[in-house]
């Protein structure tokens, strides 16, 4: 995969003293942050975002890329970050959910989500919401049907996804007559 | 002074509320069981067991323990001891039998038990060491297959605490032989597992002073912290238990899991903070609705009145817990007919126990009998909903009580004009659009509304901030919301100004989160502690100059709105609540309160039957050749009482509902008998409905004002939506195809394979 040789092509040859054995440099932006991490080869994003950054705003709810709950914004693009090996993503830019907008500063789609109740237990919401800004990004989907299609990576046991859709379509909307 | 003419803008019960604590959980900043930043914490992965029944002969741990990291393999062998007697493991809903221990001894009672829990100082090490751990069994002969098991089925003698046997009238069986119009046959629903999305997961603050918390997915707090405590050793003040967020549970929750037990045994022996998460894997190997075989015989006279009802069930049970389910009664309370009868047994595989699901009983045994009900109506030839009409009882048809209060003619008349069902034909195939075949069904749902003692704290500040504390949980129903409005409809604060917690053993009693019966136990808690803080605000208002609320004799004579509180008989009369506090002295009101039925309550409760029931209303579209089934509009009327937030009221019927949609079509926990394994144990293989399978919902709640139901005259609102969808569905899809589908999900192999 690119991605393993990625992570060898970046390996300067002398090993940066604070580098323990075994771990690979890599240099990550996470919601505008430069991260400077050394991390063993089989860290995925998902757990380095929870487990060493405490950015538990992405969620677990298979680590086998069947659920979208860890969906996260990488270079723009929606991804499953438990299917992401960290080392793999140096000179990378990460936005997670906690990037998208805070209590206060919230981004549109958060609030469109809080408006239409697009959300119960709220696990798979951050997923859902970096989903739907990927989508909008993409700029495939103008309709319901498409936006019900082109969301269907994103697991709601809970059942919200009609009201996930119509918070989406509201946030389309209006960026469509912007 | 503030213009008193300005009519106040009341934020109450029945207002549309945004949920409170939305703004956490849509930027990341709600912290569920394993997203608690602990410090020096071990993570332990669980290794889950290969057979379904036997014993381990060895462990070899070397290899897992040459793992740099790992720091202990716990298993059975080497594990703390830990209390003997069964009474010790007992939780809240005490299920018959010997409650499951996790790394108890070298006995396998399913496939996946936890064999070891491997522990090291970072995931990736104890993911990769426990990997490692080899363990060899010695296998015994072992079933998990339902019809087989079936040979086995037998009505346990200790009844399950919330089991109701079914009463029987009549003679249903000289009924049934002598009746004009006959129906019977046998229904089938599938094993379900329950699926959260946020797996079942448990993080140990282990404080190092003798005290503990412990973060852990669950529906109670204070049942997980008793049960840790009594196994453990610990007090009560020693160990503290938090569900402040939990990401779903459906009843996966209602039962400690063994992820808490597990790490709290880990945190104990290690004297460490310990995190222990299930994979998706390990969410198969424990709660799950049990597989159902239902045996429905219906009389009735040539128009279509019933004349017997006899239900014969039986559901899946482990070897060492009987759960119980209500199966039978379902349709025996809803139908009018003089002769009735039920039988119920369970039936027991290698597997573990199964467990309350989302409207546990009523999902099934109501949802299968309205699809008999379908049956019957087709063969008087008359409409299914006019078939419900001819048969509508007015008191509970087995109980032979009144209701509290039943809407559900009125649930028929607003769903089906919503759904507009007249405009159906009523022949089978008779509706068509391109290459897909319509169908129009329809079903009754029912469920109880109940009421436990429940406590909370109402604490109001001279700042005007009113905080509300509560043991109960919000699984996502809602509840910090619910009771966020009830309080400030009582003390007529502004919801901003009111906050709440729950979901801490630490704070007032409240029982086990399921069944519907939070909001309405846990409001009436609420309204109690505000209107005792509304008493001593008024009797603060004695000290206010001029006392101008002095011909107030209680709470009744004046109305709370707006932060003040405003003489009834003279609204020109007002006292603002701060500046009552300010004239008394008082920086603190704060008072708990405790809401239980009384003795009138319970006798009432056996005099008067209390449920909500609903009307669904479902048109699929179904392309024959491709066996593709697409639901395309749902209507759920619903009669529930009083609503007290409509907004995440409807949700939980759209939640219920979308469930219904699996229940019908996707959902099916598939196992292996060779290997007494369920294989699908993932979400890619396990199907739930995704945004693509769901097309349109409409929710209505109809208007039933009961005062007598429960305190605040609310019903529950969280199993009602999954009650009887997938009958709807499997009665639109006969509808469509003239195909009738007596086993759930109708599975597109079971489509086209007809
Ligand atoms: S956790 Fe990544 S897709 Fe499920
Ligand atoms: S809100 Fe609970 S899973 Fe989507």
């Amino acid at each position: 995969m690119s991605g393993a040789a990625l992570s060898l092509e970046n390996d300067p040859g002398p090993v940066v003293a604070s580098t323990p054995i075994g771990t690979v440099p890599v240099a990550i932006t996470i919601n505008g942050e430069q991260h400077r991490l050394s991390l063993e080869p089989w860290v995925t994003l998902l757990d380095l975002l929870r487990e060493r950054l405490h950015l538990t705003g992405s969620k677990k709810g298979c680590d086998h890329g069947q659920c979208g709950a860890c969906t996260v914004l990488i270079d723009g693009r929606r991804m499953n970050s438990c299917l992401k090996l960290a080392v793999t993503l140096d000179g990378s830019e990460i936005t997670t959910i906690e990037g998208l907008g805070q209590p206060g500063n919230l981004h549109p789609l958060q609030a469109a989500f809080i408006e239409h109740d697009a959300f119960q237990c709220g696990y798979c919401t951050p997923g859902q919401i970096c989903s739907a800004e990927g989508l909008i990004r993409e700029g495939h989907a103008r309709t319901r049907d498409e936006v019900r299609e082109q969301m269907s990576g994103n697991l709601c046991r809970c059942g919200a996804y009609t009201n996930i859709a119509d918070a989406i379509l509201e946030i389309l909307e209006t960026e469509e007559r912007a | 002074m503030p213009d008193t003419r300005h009519e106040p803008i009341r934020v109450g019960i029945g207002t549309p509320l945004d949920r409170v604590d939305g703004p956490d959980k849509v930027t990341g900043q709600a912290h569920y069981a394993a997203e608690y930043a602990v410090p020096n914490m071990l993570y332990g992965v669980i290794v889950s067991g290969r057979i379904a029944r036997g014993r381990i002969t060895g462990i070899d741990e070397t290899a897992a323990r040459a793992v740099p990291g790992v720091v202990e393999v716990l298993t059975h062998r080497n594990r703390p001891s830990t209390p003997w007697l069964d009474r010790n493991y007992k939780d809240e809903l005490n299920i018959p039998g010997d409650p499951f221990r996790a790394l108890e001894s070298e006995h396998i009672l399913f496939s996946g038990q936890p064999v070891a829990l491997v522990l090291a100082e970072t995931f990736e090490a104890a993911r990769f060491a426990a990997s490692l751990v080899d363990v060899s069994y010695e296998a015994a002969a072992h079933n998990i297959d339902f019809e087989a098991s079936l040979a086995e089925r037998f009505l346990p003698s200790k009844k399950r605490n919330s089991y109701h046997p079914p009463k029987n009238h009549g003679d249903a069986d000289a009924a049934f032989a002598a009746a004009e119009l006959k129906h019977e046959a046998r229904y089938h629903l599938a094993t379900e597992h329950h699926n959260p999305m946020e797996m079942h997961a448990t993080t140990v603050d282990w404080h190092g002073d003798g005290t503990l918390t412990v973060y852990d997915k669950n529906q109670g707090s204070q049942g997980v912290q008793s049960y840790l405590c009594n196994i453990f050793g610990f007090s009560k003040k020693e160990l503290r238990v938090v569900n402040a967020f939990v990401g779903g549970a459906f009843g996966s929750g209602l039962r400690p899991q063994y992820q808490v037990y597990l790490a709290v045994m880990a945190a104990k022996h290690t004297q460490r903070s310990v995190r222990v998460v299930m994979t998706r894997q390990q969410m198969f190997t424990h709660a799950h609705r049990p597989e159902a075989d239902y045996t429905i015989r219906l009389g009735a006279e040539a128009t279509g009145k019933l004349t017997s009802i006899d239900g014969d069930a039986t559901t899946s049970t482990s070897r060492f817990e009987n759960n119980m389910e209500d199966i039978v009664i379902w349709g025996m309370i809803n139908y009018a007919s003089p002769n009735m009868k039920g039988e119920y047994c369970v039936a027991p595989r290698d597997t573990y126990t199964s467990a309350d699901m989302r409207a546990p009983g009523a999902a099934t045994g109501m949802t299968l009998f309205e699809i008999a009900m379908d049956e019957l109506a087709y063969k008087a030839k008359v409409d299914p909903l006019d078939f419900r009409l001819l048969n509508y009882s007015d008191i509970d048809a087995m109980y032979r009580t009144p209701f509290t209060s039943k809407a559900l003619r009125e649930a028929y008349r607003d769903g089906a004009a919503a759904f507009g069902w007249d405009s159906r034909s009523p022949e089978p195939r008779s509706m068509k659009e391109g290459r897909e075949l319509i169908g129009w069904g329809m079903a009754t749902g029912l469920w109880t509304a109940e009421f436990v003692k429940t406590s909370a704290k109402a604490k109001l500040t001279a700042d005007g901030r009113l905080e509300i504390t509560s043991a109960t949980s919000d699984i996502g129903t809602g509840t910090g919301t619910v009771l966020v409005l009830v309080a400030a409809d009582t003390l007529g604060l502004p919801p901003d100004r009111i906050s709440v917690r729950i979901g801490d053993s630490d704070l007032p009693h409240s029982p086990v989160q399921g069944g519907s019966r939070a909001a309405a136990s846990g409001g009436a808690a609420v309204q109690l502690a505000c209107e005792a803080v509304g008493k001593r605000l008024l009797k603060a208002a004695e000290k206010v100059d001029g006392q101008p609320l002095h011909a107030a004799r209680s709470i009744e004579d004046v109305i709370f709105a707006d932060g003040r509180m405003i003489l009834k008989s003279d609204p020109s009369k007002a006292v603002s609540c701060a500046d009552a506090m300010q004239a008394a002295g008082l920086e603190v009101i704060e008072e708990e309160q405790t809401a239980q039925p009384g003795l009138a309550d319970r006798i009432s409760q056996m005099t008067r039957s209390r449920n909500v029931h609903s009307a669904v209303f479902a048109e699929v579209r179904v392309d024959e050749e491709l066996g593709q089934i697409r639901v395309t509009r749902i209507v759920n009327a619903v009669a529930a009482g009083r609503i007290i937030n409509p907004k995440t009221a409807r949700s939980q019927i759209l939640g219920g509902v979308v469930m219904g949609m699996g229940m019908a079509l996707h959902e099916e926990t598939l196992g292996d008998n060779r290997l007494g394994r369920w294989m699908n144990h993932n979400l890619a293989e396990y199907h739930i409905p995704v945004n693509a399978d769901v097309h349109d919902i409409q929710v209505i709640f109809v208007d039933e004002p009961d005062p007598d139901v429960t305190p605040l005259g609310v019903k529950g609102v969280g199993e009602i939506g999954i009650v009887s969808t997938a009958a709807a569905i499997a009665n639109a899809i006969f509808h469509a195809t003239g195909q009738r589908h007596r086993s759930l999900p109708i599975t597109i192999d079971k489509l086209i394979g007809t």
